[in-house]
């Protein structure tokens, strides 16, 4: 998104209509909040209060950013291939999965360890389990998704729907793991696996309730935004996402980059997954699903599938879904307000979309013609 | 349900009764989405449809009850759902015909949108218990419970039946039904005909909102027959699959529907006998039935036989 005299008009398009229609959201929901009987701009306080007011509450802003940095290049990845993939919450689920059994048997070596092992450690060193963890979340992530891309290209199975449905099996296979072959039998109320020790879990950076995780999230982000903009990988995925045909004559293995891209997309959800395990849980259960998969497609939409502005969006989205408990307690909302929430900006986004090129004030003096900033290839 | 008392033969029955209540709601948000798909857009948003349905027919049938009585309040609860649905309908109509906007994300959309309003809106009414739809009961002739409780069949259910013959007759015999063909095959001769493809649209999509919204009142006010935030636990996406197994047509649609509800019933059936082993597995097997049945029927070489031309071009 270089700043140059030529197209800083389009730069300006993608920068400004994206605030335009949160704004625009913001005051749909003010409306929304004042049918209510709600005072919108006391809420609209304490959602910045709770959300970004002081570096505690920030803190826990960033804490939810984490995993939702993640799970939108889930979506983002494969859209610069033209595919929608919302697989991200079995994705993240899968992830989990991996990641409990890879830290279980690293750290018991068994995954249901007996009294006698829970006591004797294996003894690796923290680094390697946490590797080996997050190697497990990527790696059962990753296929996870390469499935849907492997089905989309060899047998052209829609891959929105088939991703949606593997959700689905993903959570009913945390269900039955947590309930059955990997239970706890400690855990009784809520089914979970046995824990991952406290040693072996992702810490918190010093002195502040903010996990490791955040630094996996803005790696991922960054490391992904350097693949697809600055390596011949990304310039083939952006060129097989722009035409098909044109990759195909132009030599692209098409079907190989669809199964690779959707295997990094998975294994960043996976990655979530397992800071999810890692750092907040501490072990495999139902809490895993907890609505960041679905969040993450919001942030890669509104983001436009950049993954820097990810970062930024994520963040954003944190603040908002940190605030439901101020909500909820203050002035007796529903926790569904946040949905609502995150449904209109969605819709609003939506609708920015068709405004991209209409606006007059963006169009570029007509003198020559100019590539389209790098950012704005992107078929939707 | 007293299965138990039948043995293994609660088995197979469990699975009937469960195909009868379980398929009505797969019935109206298949032949739904079937309608709108004919016309060339795909609807995911009936999963939040499918939910507000639920939540506005539920809530009309307890607020109405002590004003009209609970015999008629759950039909007005029944109509109120098709109307909440009709009003999502509208946005995802209006949205998805905007430039440059792809129907399958502000499908997603409206499935955020759908279920936050009816979880917010549907709160109070997680507790309490709604007068219910009536029953037809068609196991009078038994004197096993188990039979009885079993054939006892919603209305709704039926209307469902009825209506998807009438659909098919709608497409293939009348002249509306084939400006909705001709829109979602090939609108370039939908224009020729002079036929505005915006409004058709417009219409199916309103009225396949309609139907969803009805389903999900069969959920809350037949079976289940309640109100709570997973009820329809994806029922509204898996529409999408089922009409693609049914290769858009309403009559398959009928008996697509009472497969899905007949493989919905299998897990909670092997429980009723004991079995207990993988249950949650089992309640997975209706996503990975759509799942291989779409893994089958899919071809990279030709495009499915029955698929509206149109569907999932953008401009289209």
């Amino acid at each position: 998104m270089a700043l140059s005299r030529s197209n800083w008009r389009s730069t300006a398009e993608v920068i400004v209509i994206p605030i335009a229609a949160l704004f625009v959201a913001l005051v749909l929901f003010g409306i929304f909040c004042a049918f209510l009987g709600k005072n919108p701009f006391a809420i609209y306080g304490a959602i910045y209060k709770t959300a970004f007011g002081n570096w505690r509450s920030f803190q826990g802003t960033l804490l939810r950013a984490a995993p939702l940095m993640l799970t939108s290049l889930c979506t983002a990845l494969p859209a610069r291939l033209g595919l929608m993939i919302i697989g991200n919450e079995g994705a993240l689920v899968m992830g989990g999965i991996g990641a409990t059994i890879a830290g279980l048997l690293l750290s018991y070596g068994s995954l249901l360890p007996s009294p006698d092992q829970v006591q004797n450690l294996l003894g690796l060193p923290p680094l390697s389990v946490q590797l080996g963890m997050a190697l497990g979340g990527i790696v059962f992530g990753g296929i996870w998704i390469a499935i849907v891309g492997a089905l989309r290209h060899y047998r052209a199975v829609n891959e929105t729907i088939s991703s949606l449905l593997m959700n689905y099996i993903a959570i009913a296979f945390l269900n039955h793991l947590v309930e059955g072959p990997m239970k706890d039998p400690a855990s009784l109320n809520k089914p979970s696996s046995f824990p991952i020790p406290e040693a072996y879990r992702l810490g918190n950076i010093d002195s502040t309730r903010i996990h490791y995780g955040l630094i996996y999230g803005i790696i991922a982000c960054l490391i992904a935004y350097f693949l697809i903009q600055h390596t011949t990988f990304g310039f083939a995925a952006r060129t097989a996402g722009g035409n098909v045909k044109a990759a195909r004559i132009a030599g692209l293995p098409v079907g190989k980059l669809t199964v690779i891209i959707c295997f990094l997309a998975g294994s960043c959800a996976g990655l979530a997954g397992m800071v999810e395990v890692a750092a907040v849980q501490g072990q495999a259960n139902a809490s895993l699903v907890a609505g960041y998969g679905y969040a993450g497609i919001l942030v890669a939409f509104v983001a436009r599938y950049n993954p820097l502005a990810a970062i930024v969006v994520a963040t954003l989205l944190g603040g908002i879904i940190n605030s439901g408990g101020a909500l909820q307690r203050s002035f007796n909302m529903p926790d569904a307000t946040v949905l609502v929430f995150q449904g209109l900006v969605f819709l609003v986004v939506l609708y920015s979309e068709s405004l991209y090129g209409r606006l007059k004030i963006f169009k570029e003096p007509e003198v020559k013609a100019t590539p389209p900033a790098a950012s704005t290839a992107v078929p939707v | 349900m007293a299965a138990e008392a039948l043995g293994w033969w609660g088995v197979p029955l469990g699975i009937l009764a469960g195909t009868l209540r379980g398929s009505a709601p797969f019935l109206f948000v298949s032949l739904g989405e079937c309608l709108t798909e004919k016309s060339g857009k795909i609807n995911l948003g009936l999963e939040g449809t499918l939910l507000t349905g639920a939540m506005s027919a539920y809530a009309v049938s307890y607020l109405l009850q002590d004003k009209v009585g609970s015999a008629l309040s759950p039909w007005i609860g029944v109509l109120v759902a098709g109307c909440a649905g009709m009003v999502l309908g509208f946005i995802h109509a209006w949205l998805s015909q905007q430039p440059k906007v792809n129907d399958i994300a502000v499908g997603i959309a409206m499935i955020i949108f759908g279920s936050g309003i009816a979880f917010f809106f549907g709160k109070p009414f997680i507790q309490p218990q709604a007068p219910q739809l009536p029953t037809i009961d068609l196991g009078g002739w038994s004197s096993i419970p188990a039979i009885q409780s079993a054939l006892k069949i919603s209305p709704l259910f039926i209307l469902g039946v009825l209506i998807a013959p009438l659909m098919f007759w709608f497409f293939k015999s009348t002249r509306w039904g084939l400006f909705v063909r001709a829109v979602g095959d090939s609108p370039d001769a939908a224009l020729a005909m002079g036929v505005s493809i915006p409004k058709v649209r417009m219409l199916c999509i309103i009225a396949g909102s309609f139907l969803a919204g009805i389903g999900g009142a069969c959920l809350s006010l037949y079976y289940p027959g309640l109100w709570s935030e997973s009820i329809s636990s994806g029922q509204g996406l898996m529409a999408v699959a089922l009409v693609i197994f049914a290769r858009w047509n309403p009559i398959q649609c009928l008996w697509a529907s009472l497969f899905f509800g007949g493989a919905q019933a299998i897990g909670p059936a092997l429980q009723s006998v004991g079995i207990e082993q993988g249950r949650y597995l089992f309640n997975a097997t209706p996503y990975i039935l759509t799942l291989l049945i779409m893994v089958i029927t899919c071809s990279p070489k030709k495009t499915l036989s029955g698929a509206p031309g149109a569907l999932g071009t953008i401009s289209g």
